[in-house]
């Protein structure tokens, strides 16, 4: 299997945040991307592995990667 | 019931019935949440819930009625601030000044963890177009005027709200 490196066109740190303050937060990062563009969201909010899923089905931007990395969640999300 | 426009939004349809601080948090989450994710939502207030339309929030917490909320406290050892301090409410009800110090309390603990204040959620659900309307009738009886409000706060009636829920896909009162 070949691991595809994802590269980000924009980098959000949600850590030490709180719901629902990671998605929102997301919202309003990926208003400033183009269609396509790939947004990094860093968080350490327990509930925001399936938050982000959640958002990522209600917004219709896709949710490419959802990883644990040292004790923060990382999340890839392409731009509808 | 069928939605009028099958093509609209999904939309979250919240009563905001109370004004304390533990009860203020969660219709705010909630709306900045579901608008967040692109939902159409709006926040109806009525009766304790319409002084959250204030331009200051004073919100605070009341013990009294909440006979099992747990006080955590905001300072120390991680060890000291998980344990959960079960308040009688002979206490919680009759010592003065016990209101204010479980209010600045549980405002401590939530900055502590990253919460987001009142006034924060209620800025970012105005920046993300919920809509805010205050019930008329709770209006009249407590003697509140539009202008004692937020500017972006609307003025409704319960058919207001009504009509907005019943194009709802979920509906909650708090």
């Amino acid at each position: 299997m070949t691991d595809i490196i994802l590269k980000e066109d924009a980098l959000l740190d949600c850590t030490g945040l709180l719901c629902p303050l990671p998605i929102a937060k997301t919202t309003k990062a990926i208003k400033e991307l183009e269609s396509g563009q790939v947004l990094k969201v860093i968080a350490t909010d327990a509930g925001s592995p399936p938050d982000i899923a959640a958002w990522s089905r209600q917004t219709g931007n896709t949710l490419l990667s959802s990883a644990e990395e040292g004790g923060k969640f990382v999340f890839f999300l392409r731009k509808a | 019931m069928a939605k009028s426009n099958p093509n609209a939004p999904k939309r979250l349809a919240l009563i905001a019935s109370k004004g304390t601080l533990d009860w203020a948090y969660p219709p705010f989450i909630l709306a900045t949440a579901a608008a967040s994710m692109g939902w159409e939502t709006g926040i109806f207030f009525t009766f304790y819930g319409l002084t959250l339309l204030k331009p200051d929030l004073t919100a605070s917490v009341s013990p009294l009625g909440n006979p099992a909320m747990p006080m955590k406290m905001p300072f120390g050892p991680e060890s000291f601030q998980n344990i959960s301090w079960s308040i009688p409410n002979l206490l919680t009800s009759n010592v003065p000044g016990f209101e204010s110090m479980a209010t600045s309390l549980m405002k401590q603990t939530f900055k502590n963890k990253g919460v987001a204040s009142l006034e924060e959620l209620r800025d970012l659900a105005l920046e993300l177009d919920v809509r805010l309307i205050g019930c008329q009738m709770t209006m009249d009886v407590f003697g509140f005027k539009k202008e004692e409000f937020i500017p972006q706060a609307e003025i409704g009636g319960a058919a207001t709200f009504l009509e907005y829920a019943a194009d709802a896909d979920v509906q909650l009162f708090v």
